[in-house]
């Protein structure tokens, strides 16, 4: 670099804008890296959220978003007017809320019981078949619970009749009521061993010191468990779980989507599922767009509710 | 903190306990695929009968035969395997580059491109949007809407950008005082050394990948050209929901003898494979890449 010479404000500007440029060139190879990345991600991204406008409009296809008619908050009118949203919104809330309370219960317990386990054989070979479901697809998921579940030779109607729990095989696709716990058991069957993952990661950073120390005060396995493991995990656990919160409403769509049928579609609709049939088969775009901006704004909402309600009790934040 | 333990009755009554909860555990995770195994080895006439348990009781290859005869999956099952490799090759070359660029502390542009990208972590468009968009940009029924759209993970560049941070920059510097420049620094120097993170997102990107429906669903539902092996599957899988109550009559399978009952299971093994095979590698990377995010966080 040149030194500066004089005190000339105008010539130190000059500089100052030109070893700008001279280094921006030197970096060169660094912007031709990024920049591309930087361009995709601004249409990938951040044009999409310029697109939430469109709930405010009555967007039709063929003119650009500036040539629309503005419709103010009809959208959302029409919305909470609409009964469906209703059940949908129930069936939303009652799956999200199933699903957190068992995805945080078993994976812990199951977690915990690995950790107690002695052999280490065995418990490494039940942590890889335990994996194992997380890598495959919900498809080949949907598949395999449907096939459990038949009514000609699935497995748990062939268990249930051998231990003459039931008489005749029940038909579980087809009822409405058993859908929630379908969805919630197979989330469980898919995702229980990889979930106790970051639990485990966890207990294994537990002080071992601890353990001893209560060994001489002479406390038994359950309270190491009770005492020791479970506080040990507690700060993962909870920011996980109020992470978590904040998808209350936004579970995806992907599990009921594959495992409902329109004979259960009153228990398996849900709203990205309802956004999807409005939206897009339907072609309202606009109101499809406005179930989304409920569910994106719903979400922020729960994560500060949740956050807030930890700070109060802790009187630490996670976000 | 095991072995020094007493072990009294209670000790061993608990063992016996998680023993057999561990069991349980392994059977009704690997019954189901192994059941489907079973089925899709078995007569198609004779799965019919009911009580195939995990090995088939009359064994062919019948159904094999017959799915692979179906044009739909052969071209499903060439799109997914290059929707998967180009998808993978991109996908970490793509993340590889933009992490290196934002790790280099001297890069000016580094704090708002950082910035720009974190952003993106907590908000999306949603779904109408993002297929506004991709109608808009012409993308839909064409074959690079699997490529495109998933070009860059920000996870992933954050995930690779952390390891570079651990690399020690004296390499960097050495390089750089022999003549190289930025792109040779980043060609010879960083991609080698970042192999492990690398083979982990890599099989992050493969997996998301190979199992990924929903955008055919969505984007290409229209063009079976461009149809992926899950999205056939998740055709038959629909038409057979509800066992015997409902089923959609599909050309292609009423011309075949073989029910589909069988060729679901069939077809359920061929998109399973192949996760089955990257699978020791899966857990050793995923395992690690999955407990750094953690400590990270």
């Amino acid at each position: 670099m040149k030194p500066l010479t004089d005190g000339n404000q105008q010539t130190g500007l000059a500089n100052k804008k030109n070893r700008f440029w001279s280094r921006a060139f030197q970096q060169r190879y660094l912007y031709m890296m990024s920049l591309p990345f930087v361009l995709w991600i601004f249409i990938f991204s951040y044009v999409p959220v310029w697109g939430w406008l469109t709930a405010f409009q009555n967007y039709k296809p063929k003119d650009s978003i500036f040539n629309q008619k503005w419709v103010g908050l009809d959208n959302f009118i029409e919305l909470f007017q609409d009964e469906r949203f209703y059940i949908v919104l129930r069936n939303t809330l009652a799956m999200s809320t199933m699903g957190l309370v068992v995805s945080f219960t078993i994976p812990v317990i199951f977690a915990l019981l690995l950790n107690e386990m002695r052999g280490q054989f065995f418990k490494r070979s039940v942590q890889t078949i335990s994996y194992l479901p997380h890598f495959v697809s919900w498809v080949v998921v949907a598949g395999l619970v449907s096939k459990m579940l038949s009514t000609d030779g699935g497995a748990v109607n062939q268990l249930l009749i051998y231990l003459n729990i039931i008489d005749s095989p029940i038909q579980f696709m087809a009822k409405g009521e058993w859908f929630w716990s379908i969805v919630t058991l197979s989330d469980l069957w898919k995702e229980m061993g990889w979930n106790s993952i970051i639990f485990l990661a966890a207990m294994s950073g537990i002080d071992p010191e601890l353990y001893e120390a209560s060994t001489v005060d002479g406390a038994g396995r359950f309270r190491k468990m009770w005492h020791i493991t479970l506080p040990g995990i507690r700060t993962t656990f909870m920011v996980l779980f109020i992470l978590s919160i904040g998808h209350l409403v936004s579970i995806g769509f992907e599990k009921q989507f594959l495992l409902g049928n329109p004979l259960v579609s009153d228990y398996s609709e849900v709203l990205d599922l309802y956004a999807l049939k409005y939206g897009i088969q339907m072609s309202r775009y606009s109101y499809g767009t406005a179930i989304g901006i409920f569910n994106s704004v719903v979400s922020i909402l729960l994560v500060f509710i949740a956050n807030g309600i930890y700070k109060r009790v802790t009187k630490e934040s996670i976000i | 903190m095991q072995g020094t333990m007493r072990r009294n009755t209670g000790d061993k009554v608990f063992d016996t306990f998680i023993y057999i909860f561990m069991t349980i555990v392994a059977i009704v995770t690997l019954y189901p695929f192994l059941n489907v195994l079973a089925i899709s080895f078995n007569d198609s006439v004779d799965t019919v009968r009911g009580g195939i348990t995990i090995y088939p009781r009359e064994f062919t290859l019948k159904n094999y035969e017959t799915i692979f005869g179906f044009d739909g999956l052969l071209v499903g099952f060439k799109n997914s395997v290059l929707r998967t490799v180009i998808g993978t090759a991109i996908g970490v070359l793509s993340a590889s580059m933009m992490a290196y660029t934002l790790s280099r502390p001297d890069f000016q542009a580094r704090r708002w491109m950082s910035v720009a990208f974190a952003l993106t972590m907590y908000f999306t468009g949603g779904l109408i949007p993002g297929f506004l968009l991709m109608k808009n940009l012409g993308l839909i029924g064409t074959f690079s809407v699997y490529i495109i759209p998933a070009l860059l993970s920000v996870w992933n560049v954050f995930v690779v950008r952390s390891y570079i941070d651990g690399l020690p920059y004296a390499l960097q510097e050495s390089a750089k005082i022999d003549g190289a420049n930025d792109w040779t620094i980043f060609w010879k120097v960083i991609l080698p050394l970042c192999q492990p993170v690398l083979a982990t997102i890599a099989l992050f990107i493969a997996v998301g990948h190979w199992n990924s429906w929903f955008d055919t669903y969505l984007f290409n539902n229209r063009s079976p050209e461009n149809t992926t092996l899950q999205y056939e599957l998740m055709k038959v899988l629909l038409s057979t929901q509800t066992g015997n109550n409902y089923r959609d009559p599909n050309a292609q399978q009423a011309i075949s003898a073989v029910s589909p009952e069988s060729i679901k299971m069939a077809i359920t093994i061929v998109v399973t494979i192949p996760i089955l095979m990257v699978y020791p590698f899966l857990q050793k990377y995923f395992v690690k890449g999955m407990t750094l995010g953690a400590v990270k966080s």
